[in-house]
């Protein structure tokens, strides 16, 4: 057998074009082959894997707590979004009732982490199609955000700020005044981005009409967010299916008709503004009261009590070493990443490590319309369609 | 959010309209259903998984139209080894489903879901992949996320983490 798959012309008159896995534009390890017959793309096949590390497999091995570093790093742009699906899945599994100012925290940072995640995007979609600086732009503010992490969970990308039964330490005095000066100015930005983007000829002759897909096909291709929303169906879990009192937020969610490239980058960008408006909502609205949720046998003690009772020691030895057992059981929770439907289906036997974690990811569903919207077309429209999808070959590969 | 009992009575679980619907269709093909932490389970029998998905996808009154996941879980060294699992969503109505098809290890065969969903494409060359799970009618089942000539499935119990070597 072939050790990779590879496509045989069809016809004399057509030839294969292999790009990638390291070519600039696939983001990272994605391979396309491209059956083409001059200019026009007639089969596209998507070859991935080239980043699989066995993740599901691995967390198979690890106490229920340790996995949560795990999940930052399948997809490395919105590390918030993954511990969360995560810690929800868990705490659903054992029943347990999360604090109101643990809940706020958690939806303040995942709105955090979708313009963060938007951003990477934007940039690197603008310069894939030739407009070098809406890419430095965006990486300006995106250092802003990655500072917001960095004061919060001492680490920028891989946060792993999340715990089962809350989070994992209150945030940092002058914390809130940091977001909330970011809220501030953030909109500016984008309008910045939109002036240098949203109008301009050449972006809109790269976009609009390129790489069009029909809500049917969508549905059909298991797509979802923003590459869903594009193609005008009206659906966003944080509102439909809400999750950690998101219920309790106004927003609005954008959606397009068109189903283009242009359609999908209106959804993004627009989100981008409604997520600064969540942020704003969190900030007035944040709770008082604890982080972590009561329950000592899942939810590390502080360090203080730790240290002078013996009871928390106890538990807190017992964490460490033997972990927490769950309730025999399965669930299956999806959040709202920026991709799409992030989801964690786990299956518990009653024991401390879990016997099945399987991630849903949005991406590698969302990779299966790159065929769609691609053939037929042009070659150079390949780049467009793929920085439409926002891909992040962490989560694909897993 | 104390945890409560699942209930695993077909009668009592009729108001779901995934299980109606199912029940209505072909009680026989329901094996078992379960509902546990708001969550609704139904084990369908192993041949009539794809017509199952048709019957609750063209549902008039809650349409299950999109397929959010295809997975697998081995259950070695039991019997039935496999539940090959399936979560539906229903776009309209804003509902879950959980599907279950048991298969035995001497042939672990099920239906492709491929002609109701393009989409589960993906999804079940990666069950095929990691558990080596064949799905009949699928247009192209070959490796995804492993080497095209690796040996063995990993995500099999029977496999070890450190691998076969």
């Amino acid at each position: 057998m072939n050790p990779t798959p590879v496509l045989e012309p069809a016809q004399d008159r057509t030839m294969i074009l292999n790009m990638g896995p390291q070519h600039p534009s696939t983001h990272g390890v994605l391979r396309v082959l491209l059956e083409i017959d001059g200019e026009t793309v007639v089969r596209l096949m998507p070859d991935i894997g080239f980043l699989h590390t066995g993740i599901e497999k691995t967390c198979e091995a690890k106490f229920y707590q340790q996995v949560v570093p795990l999940t930052d790093r399948i997809d490395y742009l919105c590390p918030m979004t993954n511990n969360l699906c995560y810690v929800l899945a868990v705490e659903k599994l054992l029943g347990l009732e999360i604090p109101p100012k643990a809940q706020w925290l958690r939806v303040l940072l995942n709105e955090l982490t979708r313009i963060n995640s938007h951003l990477v995007w934007l940039g690197t979609h603008a310069l894939d199609i030739g407009a070098m600086t809406v890419f430095l732009y965006c990486f300006r503010e995106r250092e802003e955000v990655l500072k917001l992490f960095e004061a919060v969970s001492g680490q920028r990308m891989m946060t792993s700020y999340f715990r089962v039964g809350g989070v994992a330490l209150e945030p940092p005095l002058g914390f809130f005044d940091r977001v909330r000066d970011f809220a501030g100015y953030f909109p500016e930005k984008v309008d910045e981005y939109e002036n240098l983007l949203t109008g301009n000829p050449i972006w809109m002759m790269r976009t609009k009409g390129v790489a069009r897909m029909t809500a049917e096909d969508a549905i059909a291709l298991g797509a979802t967010g923003p590459t869903l929303r594009g193609s005008g169906v009206d659906i966003d879990l944080r509102r439909d299916m809400p999750y950690s009192s998101y219920e309790k937020f106004q927003f609005k969610v954008p959606v397009s008709q068109e189903g283009d490239v242009f359609a999908r980058y209106m959804c993004r960008v627009q989100e981008l503004r409604e997520s600064i408006g969540i942020v704003r909502q969190a900030l007035d609205g944040m709770p008082e009261g604890p982080i972590k949720a009561d329950a000592p046998h899942v939810v590390l003690p502080d360090r203080e009590k730790m240290k002078t009772q013996m009871e928390s020691l106890i538990y807190h030895f017992k964490i460490i070493t033997e972990g927490f057992q769950v309730p025999a059981g399965e669930v299956y929770q999806a959040v709202e990443s920026p991709r799409g439907e992030m989801g964690y289906y786990i299956v518990s036997d009653g024991t401390a490590k879990p016997y099945r974690v399987h991630m849903r990811s949005a991406c590698f569903a969302n990779l299966q319309t790159l065929a769609k919207m691609c053939e037929g077309r042009l070659l150079a429209d390949v780049v467009a369609a793929i920085g439409s999808i926002d891909i992040v070959l962490g989560e694909i590969d897993r | 959010m104390a945890l409560t009992p699942a209930i695993t009575d077909v009668e009592q679980l009729k108001g779901h309209p995934a299980v109606a619907r199912l029940v209505a269709w072909n009680a026989s093909a329901v094996e078992e259903v379960k509902f546990d932490r708001e969550e609704m389970t139904i084990y369908v029998e192993r041949g009539s998984i794809r017509e199952a998905c048709v019957q609750l996808k063209e549902d008039p009154a809650c349409p299950f139209d999109f397929l959010s996941d295809v997975t697998c879980v081995d259950w070695y060294p039991r019997e039935p080894r496999f539940d090959v699992v399936y979560h539906l969503l229903s776009i309209p109505r804003k509902e879950r489903v959980r599907l279950k098809v048991r298969l035995n290890s001497s042939s672990p065969v099920v239906e492709s879901l491929t002609p109701v969903w393009p989409g589960a494409n993906y999804f079940e060359r990666e069950v095929f992949d990691l558990f080596g799970i064949r799905f009949s009618g699928h247009p192209y089942l070959r490796r995804i996320l492993m080497p095209e000539d690796w040996e063995g499935h990993p995500l099999r119990k029977d496999y070890p983490v450190e691998g076969y070597r």
